[in-house]
């Protein structure tokens, strides 16, 4: 293992190359944790819809506990009118959730650390949920860069900086995620490799702060997932609900 | 197609990093755009799949389970309601009977009292007939006694006075004489014997 703390999210070739013309398709690690994400995801869920029983076990309860927390984050957020984009925010929240998780295992891999995952899923969403708006209010949804109640001098000075910052949706929302993401784990890299140079005389107090690191990784892992798909949910009210 | 712009602009992007970095092996692996392909190709098809599995399969039978659930809860909780109305119902009837039956031992009672009370009142009153009967059949003989006396006490009277005046004089004396003197007498003395 290299002392680099960098050095974790490397992506490396498992398996035979694959390309596709010019372009490389091969199975990586990331591709792997992927696929695992995904199929832990799946496993769950599948176990927790399977039986019609009136009191539920607890995998069950998970799922069916799961289901209420999104769809309720969803209808708090974009009201009833976000209802058939349930399907969609459920898998993007666990996805992400299980990618955060499953980085939390020690020599595994985080897949939402690397920016291109986390900024082609902010970017499907963007472009996702600026079609819709088009599709929901034709050009009334520019209105979305027109606040109501600003004096006509600070008008194009307003619109300027709404546009600005719509366009921004996408990075802001793929950064937060990845930077969260790297940025922990390369702090407990950090620390990890303290606790080694250190040796069993100083490196007790490195360690301390590895496992509180590691608790609140943890909840960070939670909380991105959650931020993700709550943002998701509030551009998707912009795009349903024109309240400007 | 604007996704395939936005990669092609993803992909002139990162050739630009890279070549600012210029494969520097102590940067961040994230920039290296060596793999970014590979990863967007099996993130759109793992959770491609993914949404295609838990929009398909999973998720209505989750769906359908809660809404399953909370109408079973509903359901019965209904029929508790029912069945708590229905033993509601039953104790009320049941109290109505009881009622019921109250009043009606009452009544019997109340009957029964009746009934006994004018029995007792009939023969009293039978009885009470028979003796004022008997007490007028009774007084009738007395006062009919009382009617005939004076006239035996008369007679007895004239025959004794005639058997006394035989035996002192010694002749026989005129009834009739004698008879009108006792009649004479009674009716002076009249007032005296008979309370008439």
């Amino acid at each position: 293992m290299a002392a680099n703390p960098m050095y974790q999210f490397n992506v490396y070739r498992i398996g035979p190359e694959i390309k596709l013309g010019e372009i490389d398709l091969s199975f990586t690690n990331a591709s792997l944790f992927m696929v695992l994400s995904a199929l832990t995801v799946l496993i769950i869920f599948k176990l927790g819809s399977k039986k019609n029983i009136i009191i539920p076990n607890k995998i069950q309860l998970l799922a069916e506990l799961s289901y209420s927390f999104i769809s309720k984050m969803i209808s708090d957020t974009a009201g009833t009118k976000a209802k058939p984009y349930f399907s969609f925010i459920f898998s993007l929240f666990m996805f992400v959730l299980f990618c955060n998780m499953l980085g939390m295992i020690p020599y595994s891999f985080t897949v939402t650390s690397h920016i291109i995952v986390t900024f082609v899923l902010a970017a499907f969403i963007f472009i996702g949920v600026t079609i819709i708006g088009f599709l929901k209010h034709g050009l009334g949804y520019l209105k979305l860069f027109v606040p109501s109640g600003v004096p006509i001098v600070l008008l194009p000075l307003i619109v300027v900086i709404e546009i600005i910052s719509y366009l921004s949706r996408p990075i802001s929302l793929s950064v937060r995620l990845f930077a969260n993401m790297m940025a922990g784990h390369t702090m407990m890299k950090v620390f990890g490799g303290f606790v080694v140079s250190l040796g069993i005389v100083g490196g007790w107090l490195p360690l301390s702060f590895s496992v509180a690191l590691t608790g609140l990784e943890i909840l960070v892992a939670f909380l991105q997932a959650y931020v993700f798909a709550i943002l998701t949910c509030i551009y998707l009210n912009d795009a349903l609900n024109l309240h400007h | 197609m604007l996704v395939k712009k936005t990669l092609f602009s993803i992909f002139l992007y990162c050739t630009l990093i890279k070549t600012a970095l210029s494969a520097e092996s102590g940067g961040m692996p994230q920039l290296d755009p060596e793999f970014w392909f590979s990863q967007i190709f099996w993130l759109i098809f793992t959770f491609g799949l993914l949404f295609f599995i838990l929009s398909k399969f999973i998720l209505p039978n989750i769906s359908s389970n809660l809404e399953n659930r909370k109408s079973q809860i509903l359901e019965n909780i209904e029929k508790a309601e029912e069945q708590r109305q229905e033993s509601e119902n039953k104790i009320k009837e049941f109290d109505k009977i009881i009622y019921e039956s109250k009043v009606q031992a009452k009544n019997i009672l109340n009957e029964a009292k009746k009934k006994i009370s004018e029995d007792i009142n009939n023969k009293k009153k039978l009885l009470e007939d028979k003796i004022n009967s008997e007490i007028k059949s009774v007084e009738n003989e007395i006062n009919e006694l009382r009617k005939r006396s004076p006239e035996t006490i008369n007679q007895i009277a004239i025959s004794t006075s005639s058997d006394l005046l035989k035996q002192l004089i010694g002749a026989d004396v005129n009834q009739s004489n004698i008879s009108a003197i006792v009649e004479d007498l009674s009716k002076k003395e009249k007032g005296k014997y008979y309370g008439v």
